[in-house]
């Protein structure tokens, strides 16, 4: 195998010049001042110093807020689907788990356009509810728009996890705690929803991060105004020019998600040693 | 004489689909008795387990408990607890959580649990594993869990899968004298699935063996091994010499041209039978002094005795003796009575 270690040679360079080095010059970036030359550059810490203005603060508790009302209807919708497609022959599993993930082969902006033509004042919702007298509020460039668009997009990283876990469960443990006196119930708080811990961390771990850091979905069913930390980012480089205060805002996003997955991580494997 | 009956299965079948795996089971199961289904991989002996469980209903037929129908109960309404073929240990508890799983579920006080924790760990000999993790066990250790899990419960009946089988020689056979032991000692029944015939033997006050779903034989292990009545049996377990011949008379058969005496009673004249001569049974003599005679054509050393192969006029006989005698040499073979089984043409 040591002949071809050579091979590795351009995707080393190809991994440096496409990730790596966007990454460092994003790091410089957020550490420096707008002013800079080739030759002269001014570090600073007052791009990060100004994402404590509560204007800023907002975006990211908003983010936040959003992300964890998503990932939790995402996982109080996806548990029961993972549940009951799981119980069926392999060959159901298969079809349905296809069906859960079609979505995911149309393209975002697409899937989220068709929400515009859905939720907007005129759209089919509002027709077909006000066909039965039902006054409807408007919906689109709200929270619920946003946080509907999210969880559609996302159930299917909630719902994959979770059944893959399920499946992948050993059969005989549910048959010992049967055995030894638990209900269908008991079975399923003790033992079931233990076995699929590690599925549940891995899809809130997904959808969590995905819908802080979406930016389409709150564009297109938010609005313009509508701000979470993916749109305050775009809006500082493409549209105020500010590269230095939106690498900051990237560096911060991206710190926090590493640490939401490391902590993610230990509650996993605590989990599985856990006592209880 | 036996106790009283505490399962019985009446007339069951169970189909998985076409395939029919059990046909007309019926067994009786005593109090106080360490019963074992022994047979082949795929014979159904795990199936009735599993109905006895309650893990599968029958097709047809009746699971009486104490006389009672159970065979629609589910698994955790029965009296009876399960000792799994990998053990089915929860990996998420400790040693004692996993034991006390069962008495936690009847919501009674921690400590009157951990007092009978303490005991049946004791008494598997795990006693200061309480904390330690399932999962980093050896595979005795499991299986010692398993067992404590499961009695904890104090069962009526305990049911054992193939619970000796993930682990090596010599902890088996040290297992299975603890296994007989702690029957012994909670004085209830122990259902056991095996296909191993000496773990059978060594272990069981009664025998069933099972082949493609119809008990071929119940018995106790002397019963079931010096007198088995089918082939099947005689085949499966232990080793055997089986020639056909005809039952003169009572307490006569014939075979190889010669007629010999023995202690079998109830054939036919002149019934054509089986008979069953055990290779440790079957005595070298000389030539001269024999009825049956022939030449030693191979010879293995097993350890405690040699294994032979005699060519006779008829056919090659395997015998067992711890004599060494070279290939090549004439000998005479002798059978005494009651070491002849005389069977019924299955």
């Amino acid at each position: 195998m040591k002949h071809f270690k050579g091979l590795a040679y351009p995707y080393v360079v190809w991994s440096f010049v496409l990730i790596a080095l966007p990454l460092l010059l994003i790091v410089l970036y957020s550490v420096t001042r707008g002013d800079n030359s080739l030759i002269t550059i001014h570090f600073t810490l007052d791009n990060f110093r100004k994402i404590g203005d509560p204007v800023y603060l907002d975006v990211f508790i908003k983010s936040f807020e959003i992300g964890l009302i998503v990932t939790g209807i995402c996982l109080v919708l996806a548990y029961p689907m993972a549940y009951i497609i799981s119980m069926f022959d392999d060959e159901v599993q298969g079809i349905l788990i296809l069906i859960v993930t079609i979505p995911m082969w149309i393209n975002t902006l697409l899937r989220t356009y068709a929400w515009i033509s859905l939720l907007s004042d005129n759209g089919l919702v509002s027709q077909l509810l006000g066909f039965f007298g039902i006054e409807v509020p408007e919906m689109m460039y709200t929270n619920f728009a946003v946080i509907i668009g999210l969880v559609c997009d996302l159930l299917p990283f909630m719902v994959i996890p979770i059944h893959t876990s399920l499946t992948k469960m050993d059969y005989s443990l549910v048959e010992a705690a049967k055995d030894l006196g638990a209900n269908n119930l008991q079975t399923f708080k003790k033992v079931i929803l233990k076995l699929s811990v590690p599925g549940i961390i891995n899809g809130v771990t997904l959808v969590f991060l995905c819908s802080i850091s979406s930016f389409v979905v709150p564009v297109l069913l938010g609005g313009r105004q509508y701000m979470l930390i993916g749109n305050l980012i775009e809006n500082q480089f493409i549209s105020i020019g500010n590269w230095n205060f939106g690498s900051a805002i990237s560096m911060l996003l991206a710190i926090a998600i590493l640490l939401i997955m490391s902590l993610m991580r230990r509650v996993d494997t605590e989990e599985k040693g856990a006592e209880e | 004489m036996k106790n009283k009956t505490i399962i019985e299965l009446r007339d069951i079948s169970k189909n998985f689909g076409e395939q029919q795996v059990l046909r007309g089971i019926n067994l009786d199961i005593y109090e106080n008795e360490f019963l074992t289904l022994l047979g082949p991989s795929g014979c159904g002996k795990t199936t009735i387990l599993r109905i006895i469980a309650g893990f599968e209903e029958p097709s047809n037929g009746q699971v009486l408990f104490n006389g009672e129908n159970i065979a629609k109960l589910p698994p955790y309404k029965r009296e009876v607890n399960t000792v799994f073929q990998k053990y089915a240990l929860f990996p998420f508890l400790n040693v004692r959580d996993n034991v006390a799983f069962g008495l936690k579920l009847k919501g009674l006080d921690d400590d009157i649990i951990n007092q009978r924790v303490d005991k049946m760990l004791t008494m598997v000999g795990l006693k200061g594993y309480e904390k330690r993790d399932v999962t980093r066990l050896s595979g005795g250790q499991q299986q010692r869990v398993a067992i404590a899990r499961a009695l904890i419960n104090e069962p009526k009946v305990l049911l054992l899968d193939e619970p000796l089988g993930a682990l090596d020689a010599k902890l088996r056979k040290g297992m299975q004298i603890e296994l007989k032991k702690i029957q012994k000692e909670v004085g209830i029944t122990f259902v056991f699935v095996t296909h191993d015939q000496e773990e059978a033997l060594s272990m069981s006050d009664t025998i069933v063996v099972i082949n493609d779903g119809v008990i071929q034989q119940i018995g106790s292990p002397m019963d079931i091994y010096n007198e088995p009545e089918k082939r099947f049996v005689a085949e499966f377990i232990g080793e055997s010499n089986i020639v056909e011949g005809n039952m003169i008379r009572d307490c006569l058969v014939k075979f190889d041209g010669i007629e010999w005496e023995c202690v079998d009673k109830g054939f036919k004249p002149n019934e054509e039978i089986e008979a069953v001569l055990r290779p440790e049974d079957m005595d070298v003599v000389d030539a001269d002094k024999a009825k049956l005679t022939g030449k030693i054509v191979s010879k293995v050393f097993m350890g405690v005795h040699y294994e032979y192969l005699v060519e006779t006029k008829y056919r090659k006989y395997k015998v067992h003796t711890t004599e060494s005698y070279d290939i090549g040499k004439k000998i005479g073979l002798t059978i005494d009575p009651y070491d002849i089984q005389v069977m019924h043409i299955s």
